[in-house]
C-alpha cells in the first residue's frame, strides 16, 4: 500500500509538470498514404522551472500528512493475523508519528475479506485490529491511546470480487480519532 | 399488532357419516428415495357463505403456494375438476377425482361473520380410501379470525393438511426475520426486517443508521437478539418487535457478537472478544448473569446450544482451520467420537472449513456453512460428526438456520462473484431448494418459532 501511495504521489508530480510544460503533447499521425513532407519546424518543448514547490505536502500532524507520508493500512496475507516486516515498517512509522503528536488518539479497525462467514470474521478482524495495536504499544505508543474495533467483512474498501480486492480487504486500519492540529 | 388479537377457534363441524375403509391411508413421506414424486393434491377454490369471494380465492391461493413450496405435493390444476357442486357437508364423488389422480382433497367453505369476522372450515379427504381424514381426531376444522388477518388462516390451514400428511410438525405459521442490505458495497447499509414465512408482510425493524447483523429468534416469538454497532461499539442486543425497543445485553468490555437463544429462552449465548480472544458466553436473560464457557487462546465463536440444553456446538479454530466442536454447557470433559475425553470434541474432519454451526430443533443434527476450493456449502452432520450432507453449493451459500420442524433450512445466498445476498431455503433431502422474495438484498435469515 505504501509503495502504491508513493506511485500515486509521483504520478501526481508528473500530471502537475505535465500542465505547467507547454504542450509537450505528441501527436501520432496514422500511416499516411502518400509522403507528407511538413515544412512546419516542430516547437521544441520547452521546460519550465517552477519557482514554488508545485506539490504543497500536507501539514505536519494533518490528518492528512498521516495518510499520506505515514500510511493508515497494513494488509494481512489469506486467514492470518500476522504482521510481516512490510507491515512492521508502516507501524514504525506509525508509532513515530504518534510520538510526535502525543495528543492523538487512534482507533484501529480489523477487516476481513469476503470469502469467510460473517461470525468467524468478526473474531478474525478483532485479533487483527489486536495484533496492530500490541505492535504499536510494543513501540512505546501508550495503549490508552488506542482502542480497537472489528468490522469483519463488513468494510471493504475495494468492491471487486477477486483476489486482488480480497487482498486490499484483509487490512488493519489506523483510524485517527482526536488529536490533530486538523 | 392486530396479529396478537388473533383468535383461532377450533371446533367439530357439522357431522356427516363418514363410512370406516380397510384400505392404506394417504401418508406422504418427506424423505422419499430417488425417484421421489411429489403427492397430487386438489385444493378447489372455496365454498362462499358471503360477499368477499375476493378474499375466500386469495386464502386458498396462499394454502395452494404454502404446500407447493414443501416440493412434497404437486398442485391438481381446478381446470381439470370435474366435480364442479362439492360442498363441505356432503361426501365429494370420489371417481371423479380418481380420474384426475388426485391422492388427496381439500374442501372448505369461506363465510363472513355477523361480527365482522371471517371464518374459514375445511375438510381432507383420502380419494382412494373413500374417507375423510381427521386432524386432531375430528372430522375437519373451523378458524376464525379478523379479515386483516386472513393470510394467517391460510398458513394454519396449510400446516393443518401439511401436518396431516406428512406427520411432521407444521412450519407455515411462522415469521422470518432478515438483514436488508441496500446501497453500493462499500457504503452498505442494514437494516433489520422482518416478513411471514413466504415473504408477505415484510416491514423494516430499524432504521440503518447502525449496522446491525446476524439477528436470532427467541423461542418465544417477539424478541430478537442481534448485533450492532450502535454508538460504534459492536455489541450484542434484545430487540422487542412489537415495541421495538432495544437493550443492551450485558456489560462486557470486550466486543460481543455471534448471539442466539438457548432452546428455552431463558439464555442467550454468545461471544465475547477480549485483547483479540474470542470465547464463549452464556447469559441468564431474567438474573443477567453470565458464564463464560470457554477459555482458549484460539478463536471460539457462534455457539448453538442442544435443544436439551446440555451441549453447546461452535466454531473454533484451535486446530489451525475454523472447525465445528461440541461441549458439554457446565463445561465438564466428554467422551469423544473421536476417541478420549475433552471439554470440546472437534467433529468435523473431512476436508474444507466449517463454520455457523446451528442445532437442529429435533437435537440429532448441526446445519453448517462449508468452505472449500472457492466454493461455500450448506450441510448437516450428526452430532458425532457421522453422516456429513452437503445441501446446496454457490459461491457463497452461508448462515443456516432451522424451520421450526427441523425440515427445512434458511440461509443466503451470493450466486456469483459481484450477485448481493438473497435468501434461499431448502428442505433436508437437498431436492428442494427455493429462493425467498425480498424486497431488497437479503442475508442473516432465521426462522421463528410457530406464532401463537
Amino acid at each position: 500500500m505504501q509503495s502504491y501511495l508513493k506511485i500515486s504521489a509521483a504520478a501526481a508530480v508528473l500530471i502537475t509538470l505535465g500542465a505547467c510544460a507547454s504542450k509537450p503533447v505528441p501527436v501520432e499521425e496514422p500511416a499516411a498514404p502518400v509522403e507528407v513532407v511538413d515544412t512546419t519546424p516542430a516547437p521544441a518543448p520547452v521546460v519550465e522551472e517552477p519557482t514554488a514547490p508545485v506539490v504543497q505536502g500536507p501539514a505536519p500532524g494533518s490528518l492528512e500528512d498521516f495518510r499520506v507520508n505515514v500510511g493508515e493500512r497494513v494488509y494481512f496475507d489469506l486467514n492470518e493475523y500476522r504482521i510481516d516486516p512490510q507491515d512492521q515498517a508502516v507501524l514504525k512509522l506509525q508509532a513515530a508519528w504518534l510520538s510526535s503528536y502525543p495528543a492523538v488518539r487512534i482507533l484501529v479497525a480489523g477487516n476481513c475479506d469476503e470469502r469467510g462467514t460473517r461470525e468467524y470474521n468478526l473474531a478474525l478482524g478483532e485479533r487483527r485490529a489486536s495484533v496492530v495495536k500490541d505492535y504499536l504499544v510494543s513501540l512505546g505508543v501508550d495503549p490508552s491511546r488506542v482502542d480497537t474495533i472489528s468490522y469483519g467483512k463488513e468494510r471493504p474498501i475495494a468492491a471487486g470480487s477477486d483476489e486482488a480486492s480480497w487482498a486490499m480487504n484483509r487490512n488493519g486500519f489506523t483510524q485517527i480519532v482526536s488529536g490533530t492540529n486538523s | 399488532m392486530t396479529r396478537l388479537l388473533f383468535a383461532l377457534v377450533l371446533a367439530l363441524t357439522t357431522a356427516v357419516s363418514f363410512a370406516p375403509s380397510a384400505s392404506a391411508e394417504l401418508k406422504v413421506l418427506v424423505e422419499g428415495p430417488g425417484n421421489f414424486k411429489p403427492t397430487p393434491l386438489a385444493i378447489p377454490d372455496l365454498e362462499v357463505r358471503g360477499t368477499n369471494s375476493d378474499l375466500a380465492r386469495q386464502i386458498v391461493e396462499v394454502v395452494r403456494a404454502d404446500l407447493e413450496s414443501t416440493g412434497l405435493f404437486e398442485m391438481q390444476n381446478p381446470a381439470s375438476f370435474i366435480q364442479k357442486d362439492l360442498s363441505i357437508d356432503v361426501q365429494p364423488r370420489f371417481a371423479d377425482w380418481k380420474i384426475i389422480k388426485t391422492d388427496g382433497l381439500v374442501v372448505g367453505a369461506f363465510e363472513e361473520l355477523p361480527d365482522g369476522k371471517i371464518a374459514v372450515s375445511f375438510r381432507m379427504w383420502d380419494v382412494y380410501a373413500g374417507e375423510v381424514m381427521r386432524i386432531n381426531g375430528q372430522p375437519g376444522r373451523r378458524l376464525t379470525t379478523t379479515p386483516d388477518n386472513w393470510r394467517r388462516i391460510a398458513h394454519k390451514i396449510a400446516d393443518s393438511i401439511y401436518t396431516r400428511l406428512t406427520g411432521e410438525d407444521p412450519y407455515f405459521d411462522t415469521r422470518i426475520v432478515y438483514i436488508a442490505e441496500t446501497g453500493p458495497k462499500l457504503n452498505r447499509v442494514k437494516r433489520l426486517a422482518i416478513m411471514d414465512s413466504d415473504g408477505a408482510n415484510q416491514q423494516y425493524l430499524t432504521p440503518g443508521t447502525n449496522t446491525v447483523l446476524t439477528p436470532r429468534f427467541s423461542p418465544s416469538a417477539q424478541e430478537i437478539t442481534y448485533m450492532s454497532y450502535e454508538g460504534g461499539r459492536p455489541r450484542v442486543y434484545l430487540f422487542n418487535i412489537e415495541t421495538g425497543r432495544q437493550e443492551l445485553l450485558g456489560n462486557f468490555p470486550g466486543m460481543t457478537f455471534a448471539p442466539r437463544f438457548s432452546r428455552d429462552g431463558e439464555s442467550v449465548l454468545m461471544t465475547q472478544a477480549e485483547h483479540g480472544n474470542s470465547d464463549l458466553y452464556i447469559m441468564n436473560l431474567q438474573t443477567r448473569q453470565s458464564r463464560r464457557l470457554t477459555d482458549h487462546p484460539a478463536i471460539d465463536t457462534s455457539p448453538s446450544m442442544s435443544p436439551d440444553g446440555r451441549s453447546v456446538v461452535f466454531t473454533s479454530d484451535r486446530g489451525g482451520s475454523p472447525q465445528l466442536y461440541v461441549m458439554n454447557t457446565d463445561g465438564s470433559p466428554r467422551t469423544c467420537p473421536s476417541g478420549g475425553r475433552d471439554v470440546a470434541c472437534r467433529i468435523t474432519f473431512n476436508k474444507g472449513q466449517y463454520s455457523t454451526p446451528v442445532w437442529s430443533p429435533r437435537g440429532d443434527l448441526v446445519a453448517f456453512t462449508k468452505q472449500l476450493g472457492g466454493k461455500f456449502y450448506i450441510g448437516v452432520i450428526g452430532t458425532d460428526g457421522t453422516g456429513e450432507r452437503l445441501l446446496t453449493e454457490a459461491y457463497l451459500d452461508e448462515g443456516p438456520d432451522w424451520s421450526p420442524n427441523g425440515r427445512v433450512i434458511v440461509y443466503f445466498r451470493e450466486s456469483r462473484p459481484g450477485a448481493g445476498p438473497q435468501l434461499w431455503s431448502v428442505d433436508l433431502s437437498g431436492r428442494n431448494e427455493r429462493r425467498l422474495q425480498t424486497q431488497t438484498e437479503a442475508s442473516d435469515p432465521a426462522w421463528s418459532p410457530l406464532l401463537q
